[in-house]
């Protein structure tokens, strides 16, 4: 889960770190105040949780009050990658003299956080990778002993900062870390981090990604979920505890596991069909969940066949196979089906689902093949 | 011979009284793995189907029943503290089915088992089988045959379709191996193909990979270099879209780094054919016997 802009900054700034003193505004009127308060140069940042925001002209500077009112005003409602804009952060403009990136992350490899920093901030650090792979500090933490304030401070000079700015940085990315560890954020990144004219640091922006499966630790930051960021099929999805993306296809699948979801997707295709949307409907599922996750499917209109394929470890067959018949009397549907269901009780499974004289298939060849001629309007 | 678990495996399953730990205790038992205990805090004196005692500690089902393999069934929150009960109570191979644990707990899980002589398999993987042994996990047993292919996995179904396939064409299996799809697991492809290579009883090596991370890719580099045993690969996710996270942690294309056409061109680039279908994977193997 993402949080926003204003949202991250004002995490770090528990943690000591220096932030803008700005404000959030939802209305043109509310940017001028907040404008107004803060006096001088301010600028106007659209809250949506897709990068780029800046190329689209979500993120402008304004002269005075009068000006952060008028933009604020362009911005509210704008369209950003599919994105309205519903916020925006009214910050004072710094006087940037330096722009450095820093960032945690958990690197898979090290199995441990990983400080990531560069003295090329201000673009995305990803584009510092391809560019400029030399540019970029790595300097894993050991999760036990945490970030020490020698490894801050050899950070420091290895960004180039030295004597007054020294301090200030050891704090911040200590911060930094200590609010990437209290979230249990899997991203938190600070970029820009800013040398300003007066040779003050500040966090000018920031970001944290949240592990979706911590956050029953967070239940605070859970609340701060932003809608925007799934679409309505993918929050009713995680809703019920299944993973869902939709997809552009006509096929519709239903699948116990991620990697065997993919693999179907890919079969689908290898047969000619396009998948409608990934769907794992994880382990051990039960009829109501299936229910629920043949809704959704149905709830795509291009969706023209669907394809369950069930592969039983901890998943029961039977439990399947009664799911899918009990949510077909709840969901009035002439979209043509086709299960595949093996493993853990697939006798009862299939039992079940040809007393209802519901299409089977054995391998996914088959049942795939199927679904893509279902697809096309061949019985 | 055999990697991991066999007939001397005497496992222990923490959370035995819950639902999925006591249906695939069960299921376990009657494959004729060697189940000689279980842990649920709280429930140490009772017994399970009569005959399996129910411990209070990993501890006291090492000392007691003589554990040497734990399996972990209990809930994501208390995972983690499992794991590092049964590595702190010597266990050398735990096995977490357990799904949802958060990244930071795995990492250190990860820091402590390091300094142990314990080996983790997982979190959110079906366990392993060695089959006509010992199955340890929630693989179906009946779709497996006892052989010399060897099977590595980032998957769990997935893993099912391909044995399926092998086993249909009557290609036994020596051990097959779901390490889990999380960012941060306990073995490696790396770990079981070194496993595997010096296993006498397994002749041919099948990895199931997926988008996301770069294991594959490392993989394929050891395999290059150290691998003496033919190896024939299967990579989910090459329809997948970019940036999504496709139910696995680790399934997410990022920046380039993952896709499933990287990881295809690293195993072709040292000799190692990737099947497109599971079928296609067990015909690629018929044909190196």
């Amino acid at each position: 889960m993402k949080l926003h802009e204003y949202q991250s900054k004002s995490i770090f700034a528990k943690y000591g770190v220096p932030i803008p003193q700005g404000g959030v505004a939802t209305t043109a009127a509310e940017a001028r105040a907040i404008a107004e308060r803060l006096g001088g140069k301010v600028v106007v940042k659209s809250q949506v949780l897709v990068g780029g925001r800046g190329k689209a002209g979500g993120v402008k500077l304004a002269k005075n009050a009068a000006e952060a009112e008028t933009i604020a005003g362009q911005i509210l409602g704008m369209d950003i990658k599919g994105c309205t804009v519903e916020k925006v952060l009214i910050d004072p403009a710094a006087n940037i003299k330096d722009e450095i990136y820093l960032g945690v992350v958990i690197d898979r490899n090290l199995q441990k956080p990983v400080i990531i920093a560069s003295a090329e901030g201000g673009v995305e650090i990803e584009e510092v990778a391809k560019t400029n792979p030399d540019a970029i500090i790595r300097l894993p933490i050991g999760i036990r002993t945490g970030l020490m304030d020698y490894q801050a401070r050899n950070l420091a000079y290895s960004l180039g900062l030295r004597g007054p700015h020294l301090n200030k940085f050891v704090v911040i990315v200590k911060g930094l870390y200590q609010a990437f560890l209290a979230t249990d954020a899997s991203m938190a990144e600070i970029n820009p981090l800013v040398i300003t004219e007066e040779g003050k640091l500040l966090a000018v922006d920031g970001k944290i990604v949240l592990d979706d499966n911590a956050l029953y630790r967070h239940p605070e930051l859970a609340e701060l979920r932003d809608p925007q960021e799934e679409t309505a099929g993918e929050r009713e999805a995680r809703e019920i505890g299944i993973n869902f993306i939709k997809l552009s296809g006509q096929i519709g699948c239903m699948v116990n596991g991620a990697g065997l979801a993919m693999a179907t997707m890919d079969i689908v295709k290898h047969y000619g069909g396009e998948p409608a949307n990934f769907l794992d409907i994880g382990g051990g599922a039960k009829a109501d969940k299936v229910a629920a996750a043949l809704r959704l499917i149905l709830s795509d209109t291009e969706v023209k066949s669907v394809l369950f394929n069930i592969f039983g470890g901890i998943t029961r067959c039977d439990e399947v196979a009664k799911g899918i018949l009990e949510a077909l009397k709840i969901v009035k549907t002439d979209v043509p089906m086709v299960a595949r269901l093996v493993g853990t009780n697939e006798a009862e499974g299939r039992k079940i689902l040809a007393e209802a004289n519901f299409p089977t298939a054995t391998s996914l060849g088959e049942a795939a093949e199927k679904a893509v001629a279902l697809a096309k309007g061949v019985k | 011979m055999s990697i991991l678990v066999n007939k001397d495996t005497r496992l222990v399953v923490q959370g035995i009284t819950g639902r999925e730990g006591l249906f695939h205790t069960l299921q376990m038992k009657a494959y004729g793995t060697n189940v000689v205990g279980g842990v649920t805090p709280g429930k140490g004196g009772e017994w399970v189907e009569g005959n399996i005692p129910v411990f209070d500690t990993v501890k006291e089902s090492v000392h007691v029943a003589g554990a040497n393999t734990s399996i972990i069934y209990v809930p994501a929150r208390v995972a983690a503290d499992a794991i590092m009960e049964a590595a702190d109570a010597g266990i050398e191979l735990i096995i977490c089915i357990t799904e949802g644990l958060p990244v930071l707990d795995m990492a250190r899980v990860q820091s402590v088992l390091k300094q142990t002589n314990s080996r983790l398999i997982g979190p959110n993987c079906p366990g392993l089988i060695t089959p006509g042994e010992a199955k340890v996990g929630i693989l179906p047993g009946h779709i497996c045959k006892p052989g010399n292919v060897g099977l590595v996995s980032r998957s769990g179904t997935l893993t099912y379709e391909v044995v399926q396939a092998l086993t249909d064409r009557g290609i036994g299996q020596s051990t097959a191996v779901g390490i889990g799809g999380d960012p941060i697991i306990g073995t490696k492809f790396i770990d079981c193909l070194r496993l595997f290579e010096d296993d006498p009883q397994t002749d041919q090596v099948v990895v199931i990979g997926e988008i996301g991370g770069t294991d594959e890719q490392k993989a394929a580099e050891f395999i290059g270099k150290y691998m003496t045993k033919p190896v024939v690969a299967f990579i989910a996710g090459r329809t997948a879209p970019a940036g999504k996270r496709m139910g696995h942690a680790g399934a997410i294309i990022e920046g380039g780094e993952g896709t499933a056409a990287e990881k295809i061109e690293a195993f072709e680039a040292v000799g190692v054919k990737v099947g497109r279908l599971p079928e296609e994977v067990a015909e690629l193997i018929a044909k190196l016997m």
